[in-house]
């Protein structure tokens, strides 16, 4: 399910299945793009941020058209003690690598791997902490 | 230091193109005279095999090479190296005098970040910046690329850094602030290319950066941003149009100008130094 921001329409929420991962897409070119997601951050449940959330950023295949600092991402990525991905949606490889990764957390969120929760995604952000 | 303003006049006012360069090899201030020869031995050359950067008309093109002591940050910088085209055309008499064609100058403002990693028999001169036809630039171009074994390349400025810039120099304080400060965008994803150009009174934008600005001669991140939102709020409480989502591709103000393709113009030569300090900050980062 795609949306341009939280939060979702409440007339659909009977109609709308479980939610198991939130992408927030960052588009690096964009400033708006950056204070959507941080005003949409406020509508997600505390439930999700473990290991539920992650962020997008895309467009990194251009730094010379950068309007974001990647060091304000990562203090976000920080924030909400979740993962930070890096893309570039332009160039096909890239991006069904990143369509391969996100389907796989997917699948983790969603309790399909046995032996491997969503908690995992927050136990490794930890650990490079501590380093 | 503080330059001559009448040697660095010639600088004001001019729109420069900007490229990184890396580290000369070789090269050796006292032989000036030298490398003017031989640039110019090239230029005719190229200029023989018939890659003519004037048609119809015979010119002779004589080169100059020189050193600017006062352009530099400090004494671990180089002094600045001047390379001047310029032309008599065969056709007129001895005593005319000769047309400035061309001009292209490196420099180094604070450029330790760089200099001091370079092994011996390197000359650190990151930021060069040209003035003319850019036939002429990629000639002079070829030319150190080839003596010195250095590489240029153009050197873009992002939205972040613009609006670093605008930041910095809406904020200067001068006697008289003559131009608007202007931020131009362009608006992407459109079937017909759009842009949106927004001045504001220079002394609304220094009262602006006044009150967000918190230790004098100190910038930070987090100002800059607080300066932008600012000004993307007002557009959008009057316009309902979020600047944030276009790119900012142009920012002007009494200072200088700077265009996201690498090109700016110095307007003010008491922040000269400023501008080529911030300048040559980006052609580092270009370069590492």
């Amino acid at each position: 399910h795609l949306a341009a921001s939280l939060p979702l329409p409440s007339e659909r929420d009977h109609l709308r299945p479980r939610i198991d991962l939130v992408v927030f897409m960052i588009d690096i070119k964009s400033k708006y793009s950056l204070k959507n997601v941080e005003t949409s951050l406020a509508y997600v449940d505390a439930s999700f941020f473990l290991g539920k959330v992650c962020f997008l950023v895309t467009g990194v295949g251009r730094m010379n058209a950068c309007s974001i600092e990647t060091n304000a991402i990562r203090k976000l990525g920080e924030a909400y003690c979740s993962p930070v991905l890096f893309c570039e949606l332009e160039l096909e490889g890239i991006r069904v690598t990143t369509a391969q990764r996100l389907l796989r957390m997917l699948r983790i969120c969603a309790g399909h791997i046995p032996g491997v929760s969503a908690l995992s995604f927050v136990s490794l952000m930890r650990k490079s902490d501590d380093d | 230091e503080k330059a001559d303003p009448q040697k660095t006049a010639f600088l004001l006012r001019k729109a420069w193109t900007l490229y990184s360069v890396t580290p000369l090899y070789g090269f050796r201030r006292a032989r000036l005279r030298d490398y003017a020869r031989l640039l110019g031995a090239f230029i005719a050359a190229e200029k023989q095999k018939g890659l003519a950067v004037e048609v119809g008309v015979e010119l002779d093109i004589k080169v100059a090479l020189s050193s600017l002591a006062e352009l530099r940050g400090s004494e671990l910088d180089q002094a600045a190296l001047l390379v001047q085209l310029s032309s008599r055309s065969r056709a007129s008499s001895r005593s005319s005098e000769d047309k400035p064609l061309w001009s292209g100058w490196f420099c180094s403002v604070f450029g330790d970040d760089l200099s001091e990693n370079v092994p011996e028999h390197f000359t650190c001169l990151p930021l060069f910046l040209s003035h003319g036809a850019e036939s002429y630039t990629s000639l002079v171009g070829s030319w150190f690329q080839k003596t010195f074994d250095c590489c240029f390349r153009r050197l873009a400025i992002s939205p972040l850094n613009l609006s670093w810039m605008v930041a910095m120099w809406a904020g200067c304080q001068l006697d008289r602030a003559t131009s608007a400060v202007e931020l131009v965008f362009s608006v992407p994803r459109l079937s017909q290319p759009l842009d949106i150009s927004y001045a504001i009174h220079p002394e609304d934008a220094k009262a602006l950066w006044d009150t967000v600005q918190k230790t004098p001669g100190e910038i930070t991140q987090e100002e800059v941003d607080v300066f932008m939102d600012c000004l993307y709020a007002h557009f959008h409480r009057h316009f309902k149009i979020h600047l944030s989502a276009a790119k900012l591709v142009k920012v002007s103000t009494s200072v200088a100008s700077a265009h996201c393709d690498g090109i700016v113009k110095i307007l003010h030569s008491e922040y000269l130094p400023g501008v080529l300090m911030l300048l040559t900050e980006l052609a580092i980062s270009q370069i590492q």
